[in-house]
């Protein structure tokens, strides 16, 4: 016999009252051991749970509880995972998606908010939220004359608190920067780590691209555009170490093959990778995908730099998810990259294809890539 | 000599409590080279101490050694290169000696050849820990037998204002930071050698470099056990005692196999963990450590308000 909550409701009466002190009693969704249910009550006609979980159909109908409004649907979620989610309502034959109204819980990206559940034993990292003793960096406007793309580009750098000139700092170059500190908090995280002593003090350039899309995806004009225009500028005007293990490009989807790319155009000027959830669609035969226009270029670039994997840095930080169908071409990856030199570190969550995944291996990967002087400096 | 060994003070001020426990007069001389081009940033110690101050600005000193004595700079760079090679040498090896012994410690049901086995761990340990003392022991040797620090001009200058300061201050204070650049500025100037009989105030990172040994030590870092390393011997300022500040952060005291090893690896010295503001009191070989302070015992329990 089930011990889950919503079948102990299903034997019993669900009348008016029973239904809402089933409704007070608990929060939602509701997560008991491996097993999470998720609720709806409204007049409607149907309500889908709408997620990206690959392995599992993106659309599963929730059951109506007979004589009652309550709409239900109880599915496995593994220990520490982390699902994003939304319901489709049906009424009158229409559909609208929308954020789970019982559930507190939401994640934010470019495309609005997800309603999210979390597994037994996931907890926001604490390193991820404003911490009152870390002093915070600032964010100063840059701007860089481009030719590769004939305009003017203006993106944000990040100064650590104890910025000085007489000092030489690493440089992390990262792209699509706004959104990473808009949804991963990676100026909290950044403050947070080097308050810690985890990570050194480092100068993050928060790159954007008015066509991520395009140019992100083996675009030869953004590798020249980060390697000989953007990184020479904070070179000349701002004491960064100018050596290969003192540069790192970040991204994650197709921030992570603009970054890959990148790499491969310019051997030897890069020493660090940090490489998220990265869009690396192949082919194993010709140079179909089924991902779309979009990927022909990826497709075109991964399929060349498979034949022949050369190294591309001294040390690189991959992570992928398991619930995103990228979990694939980024284990595909792996040993492709093992057989250069690289020293290679690769981490799988159980998440998916978001910002909040990404922001929660920030930790791990930068401290990875730039060990801290926590083991040197006890204030 | 007498002194007080001091866990960090930022969130709990306990420096001018420490400071009357000593019953000096005088005014102060102090050490935050740990902090680096920060060292000038003192104000509020002379506040937090109770008394006058004289801050002996040994990073910015030994800045200026290595612009006026280039030879010598060099030579101190490579000295330094080859010290952190060693360090990495010596953490290598460690790390795979202290895998087998964690693994030797998650099979064992407590039976005597366990027990045995765990002991024998335990002794490799202690003798990797050796070997490196003895090995950065040598290399530093040799650099003073070839450079002789102590008699090239610019530091012998340095010296000699060093030592007129320090005979007018009963009390020598020394501030946490970065403790490798602690222990280069601290012998680039033989500052040991240059004291009477002022006493000792050091704090967090300065604690650790004025005893015997300094162990690096962090059990939760980002990835990994912890393991906690040698890094050389201390500037010997007092003995018995191995200071383990900011236990909060950097100590699980909860996990009795984690202090028990600490305590057995480090023996006969006493690991003494000392949180903010926790402070332990010694004259020569005695200890008496405050309330707050923790003392790790060899069977993994802890204790505090101790005496040695």
């Amino acid at each position: 016999m089930s011990d889950l909550a919503i079948d102990k409701l299903k034997k019993g009466p669900h009348d008016g009252p029973a239904l809402d002190a089933f409704m007070h009693s608990h929060a939602f969704p509701l997560v008991e051991g491996g097993k999470v249910t998720f609720v709806f009550r409204g007049a409607v006609e149907a309500v889908h749970l709408k997620s990206w979980v690959y392995g599992l159909p993106n659309s599963q109908p929730l059951h109506h509880l007979a004589n009652t409004d309550l709409w239900h649907l109880t599915l496995d979620i593994p220990p520490k995972s982390r699902v994003e989610y939304k319901f489709e309502i049906v009424r009158n034959g229409n559909g609208q998606w929308i954020e789970d109204p019982l559930n507190p819980y939401r994640a934010t990206d470019p495309f609005g908010a997800n309603s999210v559940v979390h597994g037994e034993g996931y907890t926001v990292p604490e390193w991820t939220q404003v911490d009152p003793d870390a002093r915070p960096g600032t964010l100063e406007p840059w701007v860089v004359k481009s030719k590769a793309f004939n305009d003017t580009r203006g993106f944000l750098v990040y100064l650590p608190a104890r910025f000085r000139k007489t000092r030489r700092y690493p440089l992390l170059f990262v792209h699509d920067g706004p959104d990473y500190v808009r949804f991963a908090n990676l100026k909290t995280v950044l403050d947070n780590l080097i308050h810690r002593l985890e990570i050194p003090d480092l100068v993050v350039a928060l790159t954007g691209s008015p066509n991520r899309i395009g140019e992100y995806a083996d675009d030869e004009r953004h590798a020249r555009y980060v390697t000989e225009e953007a990184i020479p500028d904070l070179e000349a005007r701002l004491p960064l170490l100018g050596t290969p293990r003192g540069r790192c490009l970040m991204g994650a989807s197709f921030g992570g093959v603009a970054s890959l790319s990148t790499a491969v155009r310019y051997p030897g000027f890069y020493g660090r990778l940090l490489l998220q959830s990265g869009s690396f669609a192949f082919s194993d035969i010709g140079h179909q995908n089924k991902r779309g226009p979009a990927f022909e270029p990826v497709v075109r670039f991964m399929n060349r730099f498979r034949e022949n994997p050369v190294l591309v840095a001294d040390k690189a930080f991959i992570s992928c998810c398991m619930h995103e169908s990228l979990i694939y071409e980024n284990r595909s990856l792996i040993p492709m990259l093992q057989t250069t030199e690289l020293e290679l570190k690769y981490v799988e969550a159980r998440d998916g294809h978001n910002w909040e995944n990404w922001r929660d291996r920030l930790r791990e990967g930068l401290s990875w890539l730039f060990p801290g002087p926590l083991r040197m400096v006890y204030e | 000599m007498k002194g007080v060994l001091l866990g960090p003070q930022q969130l709990k001020v306990s420096l001018g409590d420490a400071v009357s426990a000593l019953g000096r007069e005088g005014p102060i001389a102090l050490v935050t080279c740990g902090w680096q081009e920060r060292e000038d940033n003192d104000e509020d110690l002379p506040g937090q101490l109770g008394r006058k101050t004289i801050n002996l600005k040994l990073y910015e000193r030994g800045e200026q050694v290595l612009a006026a004595d280039k030879s010598f700079a060099r030579a101190h760079r490579a000295r330094q290169d080859q010290l952190r090679q060693i360090q990495e040498f010596y953490r290598l090896r460690l790390e795979r000696t202290f895998d087998a012994a964690l693994d030797i410690a998650r099979k064992s049901a407590g039976t005597d050849l366990e027990a045995d086995e765990l002991r024998l761990s335990m002794e490799q340990i202690r003798r990797i820990d050796q070997e490196h003392l003895e090995r950065v022991s040598s290399l530093r040797e040799a650099y003073e037998l070839q450079l002789r620090p102590m008699e090239r001009p610019v530091i012998a200058k340095h010296r000699k204002e060093l030592k007129a300061i320090l005979d007018s201050v009963g009390i020598l204070a020394i501030a946490g930071g970065h403790v490798a650049v602690l222990m280069n500025r601290l012998r680039m100037f033989g500052l040991k050698d240059l004291l009477a009989d002022q006493a000792l105030v050091a704090w967090s990172g300065g604690a650790m470099v004025t005893g015997e040994r300094v162990v690096l030590f962090h059990e939760s870092p980002p990835e990994g056990f912890g393991i906690s390393e040698v890094l050389e011997q201390g500037i010997g300022l007092h003995a018995g005692v191995l200071p383990l500040p900011n236990p909060r952060l950097r100590l699980k005291l909860d996990e009795p196999l984690r202090v028990g090893w600490l305590s057995k690896r480090y023996a006969p010295s006493k690991c003494v963990a000392m949180d903010q503001g926790d402070f332990v009191l010694f004259e020569d070989n005695r200890w008496f450590g405050e309330e707050g302070t923790v003392l790790l015992k060899e069977d993994g329990t802890v204790g505090t308000g101790w005496t040695h």
